[in-house]
């Protein structure tokens, strides 16, 4: 059953399993298509066929309110970009000292580890535009600045103080999931609590926590456009203007579409990490 | 550490012991809630000498150890290194540990750090070396333990012994006075024991103050000047190494070498 290069004849048994396989993969691909052909039909009966999708269509999507919309959309967006780089830059570093505030041992950090530790709970807790209209009406009442600042300042607060409750719970899970034998390590070598944690335990804790945190990343990019409702003129709010003086509601179509298109290469890169991520994981490690 | 060096610069066994010794721990005490774990263990460790600690598990070899190194609090006694009592709470825990190079069972090596950094990690940040002085070192030390070509990986990329020989070189890059070693072979599959342990076998006949806890009777009688061993919290046997594994005193030192070679 061999050849002059000593190369194997597939036998009988495994001819007849791969033939099984290519008729299994046929069927597959079979099915994948009706599927989809039945998908497609669901959506014409629910949506295209509807008795209202002709006034639908004219009013959620209409290119030539779009693309009149779009000058004033696309400037909203960029501030939407403006205050979620600030914002995130804001929430890592609060976020990270909230978390290592949580993770701190012994009775004197008491009521250190107690503030962080209601500062996540009321946050975690309160609705964003909550925290939007306490903040963007509540600061300015304070009286401490001798001019109102401005929607997009206070509305990139409300932002950090949010979601830097949430970024530091999972930079917490991220710390405490490393391993006591590593800071052992670190400690053994002389280094101090403080260089311990910023050499050995938060780079690892990041690492172990970066799938999360992107989601959160991704989630905050779409809710920077709450912050429209203190009044700043971003995507949203752009929007908004436009519907009001057409009557037409693409506006809002084309401002969802560009958080989409924002979102996306955020959302794949996450992926495209948590993939790289269980690989590495499963190459089999003693880490 | 070079491996050229003549071996008589150690004291043999029989030599009586030097005026002060390395590492002095007088009536050290600890326990663990309800559980004595060290009840009173006096140990000498003379510069330049090998003393393995032997004891079934349990028996505080490893609390004894980190007790050392200030990373486990004891309850009562003393702990003298040089002469300075570094049990004091007033004393910078940081700087003493920074003296000792510990080496543990399970390598514990920083996954997110290359090789190189593992080493070079404590020279840079707590002595203060300059980054190329302490990749230079960390290289020399890489090369003698034949892993200067693993220096870009990542510790998960190497065996189990290959990751202790980076251990046992990361806890020597700074020349440490004493070298505390916890187990270093417990973790490791048979065939890979040899290369560390030939490694610390060249780490002693270079001078290096070791203490160390194994299970490996074999190496601690080839190696070790001093055996002591560890029962019921206290050292219930302390000589030569040929005397305490060859010819033990003590009934319990007896039988518990005569479990180890039964098992």
């Amino acid at each position: 059953m061999t050849d002059g290069q000593g190369r194997a004849e597939p036998s009988r048994l495994e001819l007849d399993r791969r033939a099984f396989r290519r008729r299994q993969s046929t069927r597959s691909v079979l099915v994948g298509a009706g599927s989809t052909v039945v998908f497609a039909v669901i959506v014409w009966l629910t949506l295209i066929n509807t008795p209202g999708w002709a006034r639908v269509q004219k009013t959620f999507l209409d290119p030539a309110a779009a693309v009149e919309a779009w000058p004033r959309v696309f400037g909203g967006l960029l501030v939407n970009l403006q205050v979620l780089v600030v914002a995130a830059v804001g929430v890592l570093i609060l976020g990270s000292l909230i978390a290592i505030a949580r993770t701190l041992r012994g009775s004197v950090f008491f009521p250190l580890r107690a503030l962080a530790a209601g500062y996540t709970d009321l946050f975690r807790g309160l609705p964003l535009i909550i925290v939007l209209y306490i903040v963007g009406f509540g600061i300015p009442g304070l009286g401490l600045f001798a001019e109102r600042p401005s929607a997009i300042v206070l509305g990139t607060v409300a932002l950090v103080l949010t979601y830097s409750a949430y970024v530091a719970e999972v930079l917490r899970a991220g710390i405490e999931a490393v391993h006591p034998s590593q800071r052992l390590a670190a400690r053994a070598l002389g280094l101090s609590h403080a260089k311990t944690l910023r050499l050995v335990v938060l780079p690892q804790a990041v690492r172990k926590v970066a799938p999360a945190l992107m989601n959160d990343f991704v989630s905050m990019q779409k809710d920077v456009g709450l912050i429209s409702v203190l009044g700043a003129i971003d995507a949203v709010r752009a929007a908004q203007i436009e519907t009001a003086s057409s009557f037409n509601f693409t506006p809002y179509v084309l401002a969802g579409l560009l958080f989409v298109l924002l979102a996306l290469p955020t959302i794949r890169l996450t992926d495209w990490y948590s993939a790289r991520v269980r690989a590495r994981e499963q190459i089999g490690s003693n880490v | 550490m070079s491996a050229t060096t003549p071996t008589s610069g150690r004291p043999g066994p029989e030599i009586p012991q030097p005026g002060t010794p390395l590492l002095r721990l007088i009536e050290l005490r600890k326990s663990f809630g309800a559980t004595a774990v060290l009840r009173g263990v006096s140990l000498d460790v003379a510069e330049n000498e090998v003393i393995a600690l032997i004891g079934a598990s349990g028996s505080g070899k490893s609390t004894l150890l980190r007790a050392v190194n200030l990373l486990e609090p004891i309850d009562d006694g003393q702990i003298l290194l040089d002469g300075a009592d570094i049990s004091d709470p007033r004393v910078d825990a940081n700087a003493v540990r920074a003296g000792i190079g510990v080496v543990f069972q399970h390598f514990n090596l920083f996954p997110h750090l290359s090789v190189l950094d593992n080493l070079s990690l404590a020279a840079r940040h707590v002595h203060g070396w300059s980054r190329s002085a302490a990749e230079r070192r960390s290289r020399e030390l890489l090369e003698q333990v034949g892993l200067l070509e693993k220096e870009r990986e990542f510790p998960d990329r190497l065996s189990g012994g290959q990751q202790q020989r980076v251990a046992l070189a990361r806890a020597i890059v700074t020349e440490p006075r004493l070298l505390l070693l916890d187990e270093i072979t417990s973790a490791l599959d048979p065939e890979l024991v040899g290369e560390v342990l030939a490694l610390v076998r060249r780490l002693a006949h270079t001078g290096t103050t070791i203490l160390m806890a194994t299970h490996e009777m074999s190496f601690a009688r080839d190696v070790a000047d001093r055996v002591a061993f560890l029962d019921g919290g206290v050292v219930a046997e302390l000589g030569p190494a040929a005397q305490v594994l060859g010819a033990p005193q003590h009934v319990r030192t007896r039988e518990f070498l005569a479990r180890i070679s039964a098992g």
